[in-house]
């Protein structure tokens, strides 16, 4: 695993995307195959089964290290991450054994069909054999989770650079379902593919936040507004007979939304739909609360299908009879897909995501500020030339988000960071006042910056009231203006609220706690937004 | 009962017999001094007492007075006999040694166990109770030996003098500083040096505790008369208009915190080395079984974590709060001493 070791050092070494890429482009030219395949899968979340819960690793890794369990797990979160505390505990390796990455997924895979204690052993043998390094990347294929700041869009260049392929294509053969097991680099790399992939989505476009004055955008008519929804951003795929969905983080969810299997009755084979999944009911969309329990699940039970069904405001087509049209301007497209939706049953669960008819800023402006009337955020604003391309490219997309609505609340919990902020306290629980007394209402980590985490960080040491295991109560002195898209009811919170996106918009030094908001003032909140 | 030979106020550790206090953090009529890094020796005692080297050291750093007290040599302060004994952190660094009708206590300040060669190396002083610190009290610190670390920091100076580019290297000016300068190999090319880093260097050489040759910066410095260089430099001079005199650089940083990845992303260098001046966990552990200590009092670090650890191997351990950030304090933001 030295090479894949060595770029993984590399690429921890380095901010600058220059020498990522670098690092990565020279990878993918000498690496073996198989580890070129699997460099691939693990830095675009695919990897190999979870064999082993993380509670059995932190049994053997203190085992194997000679100390209690408590001391392993006092030392976590100060390290803040699991797989590397097991690294860095561990003895070191009593012999090493040079193999390559492809060797250890195996072994991480075999994992899974072996005896418990025979799964032990192995782990316990493999950590022997390793340096820090490797052990930590061995540990992270074992747990999963293997985000270490590659970016798709940095990888997606450095194997355009590796292998002659434009970025465009590269990024559209990296979609999709393909597995490292039965793909071969030729396959994933060569600019044509016979057995093109059924379910393969396209790379999403992106829009970036709108931070100028709109007017500043030029003649509106050349732009198209729509809402901007607080759903669950889908490509919807239909080829060949069937469908597929997938999500924006590119999993594939198409059980967890059953109401789309109507679909292939309503619109031809070769259609590809990007749009927004929303909970929807009586013509209007639900609060995000209702769409939420379809994430996370595999199988929906009926009663949801019934409370709270969902369906696709589509505001992109992609694909048409069979054809990528991502190229055409973006009037072209939205024309073919408002042939191909409108006049769908209600049961075909797509529609179109309506365009908003005002023609000037100042009017657009004022929708905007209704949106929330609408379960929206604000506005899209999309240039009508503008070809769908891939990721975040500024200029063509912008979204016209609201304001955030906002309360002013002291902080009560404070608890440490993981990975980049283990050792700093970022992750506070906020009171507002409720009656005499206060109640919690949120969790908030980001917002501040690193010097402001680190003085407060050294606050939370010196005004320590108590400690529940990692969690510290404070006293409840320092006072943030907590900054949220939304506010739902909710039974599984004391203060009967939960807010939708909460972070701090800034540390409010100059207001005392006793002229901080109220629970009555935050749930009045409720009937306007809720 | 009478008064235990150390007790732990608000200005710091107390010896009643002597009268006298232990790296106290607020002014005091007299002070003992282990070492003389921002933490331990605080301006604005009425009087200092520390090793030679030491000594000229807070001379150097806060212009005051201080008397001098061999290392191993008993001296009866009141109803107590005190002695300094080698603690190995930096040059000049003392355990202290109190004893009191018999009973023997023993401060550590801060210690490492391997020899770094400049300072005096660490001596095991047996005692009834032990007062010890424990910046790095947790199982996951653990250092490889000096010479690995000299192989990794010349490797990267060698490869970005190659590129052309200058090498800046962050750390503590008194102590861990020297003991770069001491590891790097002087065929590769010049080491210059901050004026902070420089002014430590000049009272160590006068003492003849360091015998490195290194080139300071000033203010007229000749960026083409000394290309691609290794600069050491208290990292607080990295990202000012000082560290661009240079040209193109690379950043380093040496401590023990750079064992941590999420440390290493947050300080945002470009290289870390896991070199530290304090005990790792094994080193402290062994630490404490040599003085055969029956009570021990972590301050400095994971206390509670650590005190822990050691009431489960028989020991009677309490924890000591200590001004600089209480526990889990990890002297990140000053690269203090770590």
């Amino acid at each position: 695993m030295k090479d894949f070791a060595r770029l993984f050092t590399k690429l921890d070494q380095t901010t600058r995307t220059s020498k990522k890429t670098a690092a990565l482009t020279e990878f993918f030219r000498t690496a073996p195959e198989a580890d070129r395949l699997w460099a691939v899968a693990l830095f675009s979340g695919r990897r190999p089964k979870r064999a082993v819960t993380t509670t059995l690793l932190r049994e053997w890794a203190a085992e194997r290290a000679g100390i209690p369990l408590w001391l392993f797990e006092e030392s976590y979160p100060i390290v803040g991450d699991l797989a590397e505390t097991i690294a860095l505990i561990l003895p070191p390796a009593a012999s090493r054994e040079e193999r390559d990455l492809a060797h250890w997924i195996g072994v991480v895979k075999g994992l899974a069909g072996m005896e418990p204690e025979a799964r032990r052993v192995a782990v316990l043998e493999v950590w022997d054999q390793l340096d820090a390094t490797e052990r930590f990347l061995f540990n992270k294929l074992i747990t999963g989770g293997f985000r270490i700041g590659i970016s798709r869009k940095l990888m997606t260049r450095a194997l355009a650079e590796a292998t002659g392929v434009d970025e465009p294509a590269m990024a559209l053969r990296l979609m999709g379902n393909w597995q490292p097991e039965d793909t071969t680099w030729d396959q994933l790399t060569a600019e044509e593919d016979a057995t093109e992939d059924e379910s393969r989505p396209y790379p999403f476009c992106l829009a970036s936040p709108l931070e100028a004055e709109a007017a500043s955008l030029g003649d509106p008519g050349d732009w198209l507004a729509e809402w901007k929804w607080d759903g669950i951003r889908g490509q919807l795929i239909l080829r060949g007979g069937t469908h597929h969905l997938w999500s924006r983080g590119e999993e594939l969810i198409t059980d967890r939304f059953p109401e789309f299997a109507r679909t292939p009755d309503f619109l031809p084979p070769g259609t590809v739909l990007d749009g927004e999944i929303l909970a929807w009911k009586d013509g209007a969309p639900l609060p995000f609360a209702q769409l939420q329990p379809r994430i996370g699940r595999k199988t929906v039970p009926k009663k949801l299908l019934t409370e709270a069904p969902v369906r696709m405001l589509a505001y992109d087509l992609l694909e048409h009879e069979g054809a990528d049209i991502r190229a055409l301007p973006l009037s072209d497209r939205r024309a073919r897909l408002e042939t191909l939706l409108n006049g769908l049953p209600e049961d075909a669960a797509v529609m179109p995501s309506p365009l908003l008819a005002e023609t000037d800023w100042p009017a657009l402006a004022a929708r905007r500020e209704r949106a929330r009337e609408h379960r929206s955020e604000g506005l899209m604003l999309k240039h009508r030339d503008s070809a769908y391309r891939d990721g975040r490219k500024r200029g063509d997309w912008w979204k016209w988000k609201l304001d955030p609505l906002s309360v002013d609340a002291v902080m009560i919990y404070a608890q440490q960071g993981h990975g980049r902020r283990a050792n700093l306290f970022t992750d506070f629980t906020f009171a507002v006042k409720d009656g005499n007394g206060l109640v919690p209402f949120t969790k908030a980590y980001s917002g501040l910056t690193d010097a402001e985490f680190d003085e407060i960080t050294r606050w939370v040491k010196r005004n320590t009231q108590q400690r529940f295991g990692p969690v510290r109560q404070v006293t409840p002195e320092l006072v943030f203006e907590i900054a949220f898209e939304g506010i739902q009811e909710s039974a599984r919170h004391k203060s009967g609220i939960a807010l939708r996106f909460p972070r701090m918009a800034r540390w409010r030094r100059d207001k005392p706690v006793d002229e901080i908001d109220t629970l009555e003032g935050l749930k009045s909140l409720l009937g306007a937004y809720g | 009962m009478a008064d235990p030979v150390l007790s732990f106020t608000e200005r710091g550790i107390y010896c009643p017999a002597a009268d006298i206090y232990i790296d106290p953090w607020r002014p005091v009529p007299r002070a003992l001094i282990t070492h003389a890094h921002s933490d331990h020796a605080r301006p604005g005692h009425g009087s200092y007492l520390a090793t030679p080297l030491t000594a000229a050291m807070i001379r150097h750093r806060l212009g005051v007075e201080v008397q001098e007290l061999a290392f191993g040599t008993p001296l009866q302060i009141g109803g107590a006999t005190v002695s300094f004994h080698p603690a190995g952190h930096v040059p000049g660094s003392a355990q202290v040694r109190v004893e009191v009708g018999g009973e023997v206590w023993l401060v550590s300040g801060d210690y490492k166990l391997e020899p770094d060669g400049l300072s005096e190396p660490f001596e095991p002083v047996s005692c009834h109770a032990f007062i010890t610190e424990c910046t790095f009290g947790l199982p996951v610190f653990r250092w490889q030996p000096q010479a690995e670390v000299a192989t990794e920091i010349n490797g990267w100076w060698r490869a970005n003098r190659e590129a052309g580019r200058a090498s800046l290297l962050g750390a503590y000016s008194l102590g861990k500083a020297q003991r770069l300068i001491s590891m790097l190999d002087p065929e590769i090319g010049p080491i210059l040096t901050h004026g902070a880093v420089e002014g430590s260097n000049a009272v160590l050489r006068a003492a003849g505790a360091f015998a490195c040759e290194t080139i300071p910066v000033t203010p007229d410095f000749d960026r083409k008369a000394h290309p691609a260089p290794m600069v050491v430099a208290p990292p607080s001079a990295f990202g000012t208009s000082w560290a661009r005199k240079f040209g193109p650089a690379q950043t380093g940083f040496a401590s023990g915190w750079m064992r941590l990845r999420g440390v290493r992303r947050r300080r945002g260098v470009q290289r870390g080395f896991v070199i530290s001046d304090h005990a790792d966990w094994p080193a402290l552990l062994r630490a404490i079984k040599e003085t055969g200590a029956e009570r021990v009092f972590p301050t400095h670090g994971y206390v509670d974590i650590f005190a822990q650890y050691l009431r489960i191997e028989g020991y009677e351990a309490t924890p000591v709060p200590t001004e600089f950030g209480g526990d889990e304090d990890n002297s990140e933001q000053t690269g203090d001493a770590a």
